[in-house]
C-alpha cells in the first residue's frame, strides 16, 4: 500500500465532477462570445409561440372561490356514479341498504344547504 | 490549410480537418424542421418525414412543435394574408441560425391561387427564403432535393471573414417586419430590404 490518502482520490474526482458538466456549458459561451452573436428582440422573446401576438401577462391570477365550486361539483359528481347502480338494483336491496343510500345523500345536501346559506353558490 | 498539403497528409493516414467543416458538418446533419403546415403541402412533408422516404436519414427527423427548438421553417402551403403574419412572427421567434424551404408553388409565388385577393404572392417577400421548391404539391422527392440542397449551404458558409453566415453577423437581423393588416393590402406589401425582384424591362 502506498502511502497516499484516500481522500486525495475523492478530491480529484469531485473536480472532474465539476469540470465535466461545466466544460460544455463555458466552451457554449466562449463560441457565443467570439463568434455567435446574440440577438435578441420582443418579438424573439415573447411569451406565446403559436404565432400570434402576445396578449397581456403570463402571471394572472384564478380566483380561489373556483376551488369551493370544484369541489362541490366533484361530491355531486362522485354521488352520481353511487346513484346510478343504486337506481338499477332498488328493487332488490333490503330496506337497510335503501336507509343508507339516503343517509348518504342527506348527508351530501346538508353540504350543500350548508354552502348555498354561506352564499358561496353567488359568484362574486 | 490547402488542399495539396491536406490530400497529401490523408495519404500518409493523417486525415485533418479545420473548425469551419466540423461546424457545418454538425450543422447540416442536425437540422431541425419546425413542425408547421399551412395546406396540401404539409401532406407531402408529414409523407417526407414518415418511414417510406424518411427524412430521418439526414438528421432532420425531430420536427419540432416550437419555433424556439427549431432550425428550419418549410413553409408548406398556400400563404393567405391572414396567416402572413403568424408566420413571419414564428421565423422571428425561431433561433440563429435559421433557414427556409419555402415549399410548393403557393408558398413561392402564390400558385394557382396568385390572382386570389387573399393570397400572398411568395412568403420571400417577408422572409429571406433559402431553397425554393416549385410543384403542387411537390413530391416527397422535391422536398429531399431540397432538404439536401439546403445542407450543400450549410455547409459553404463561412466562419470567419465579411462573407461569413448571415447569423454570425452581429449587424445582420434575426427579426423581420410583421405585416399589418390595412386599408386593402397588408402594410407593407413587401419588405424591400430582402425581396428585391429583379426589375421587367419590355421593349416597346
Amino acid at each position: 500500500m502506498s502511502d497516499y490518502s484516500p481522500a486525495l482520490f475523492l478530491i480529484v474526482f469531485l473536480a472532474i465532477a465539476i469540470a465535466f458538466p461545466f466544460m460544455p456549458l463555458i466552451l457554449a459561451a466562449l463560441w457565443a462570445k467570439y463568434f455567435s452573436p446574440a440577438k435578441p428582440g420582443p418579438i424573439k422573446n415573447a411569451t406565446y409561440e403559436c404565432g400570434l401576438r402576445s396578449e397581456g401577462d403570463a402571471w394572472i391570477q384564478f380566483k380561489s372561490d373556483y376551488y369551493l365550486y370544484g369541489i362541490l361539483f366533484l361530491i355531486f359528481d362522485v354521488e352520481a356514479v353511487f346513484m346510478f347502480p343504486f337506481g338499477v338494483a332498488f328493487l332488490q336491496l333490503p330496506a337497510g341498504a335503501v336507509v343508507a343510500m339516503l343517509i348518504f345523500v342527506l348527508l351530501l345536501v346538508e353540504g350543500l344547504a350548508w354552502a348555498w346559506a354561506k352564499g358561496i353558490l353567488s359568484w362574486k | 490549410m490547402d488542399e495539396g498539403l491536406r490530400s497529401e497528409l490523408s495519404k500518409q493516414g493523417v486525415f485533418t480537418t479545420t473548425l469551419e467543416d466540423i461546424y457545418n458538418w454538425g450543422r447540416k446533419n442536425s437540422v431541425w424542421p419546425l413542425q408547421f403546415g399551412l395546406a396540401c403541402c404539409a401532406i407531402e412533408m408529414i409523407a417526407t418525414s414518415m418511414a417510406r422516404y424518411d427524412l430521418a436519414r439526414f438528421g432532420a427527423e425531430v420536427f419540432r412543435p416550437s419555433p424556439r427548438q427549431a432550425d428550419l421553417m418549410i413553409v408548406a402551403g398556400t400563404v393567405t394574408k391572414k396567416m402572413a403574419p403568424q408566420v413571419v412572427r414564428l421565423y422571428n421567434q425561431m433561433p440563429e441560425p435559421k433557414y427556409v424551404i419555402a415549399m410548393g408553388a403557393c408558398a413561392i409565388s402564390g400558385g394557382p391561387f396568385k390572382q386570389g385577393y387573399n393570397v400572398l404572392k411568395g412568403i420571400d417577400r417577408y422572409i429571406p427564403v433559402d431553397v425554393h421548391i416549385p410543384g403542387c404539391p411537390p413530391r416527397p422527392e422535391a422536398l429531399l432535393h431540397a432538404f439536401m440542397t439546403l445542407q450543400e449551404k450549410i455547409d459553404g458558409q463561412k466562419l470567419f471573414g465579411p462573407n461569413r453566415a448571415r447569423h454570425l453577423k452581429a449587424s445582420e437581423p434575426s427579426e423581420f417586419v410583421i405585416p399589418e393588416f390595412g386599408e386593402h393590402d397588408l402594410v407593407p406589401p413587401a419588405n424591400r430590404n430582402i425581396w428585391r425582384p429583379p426589375a421587367l424591362t419590355r421593349s416597346e
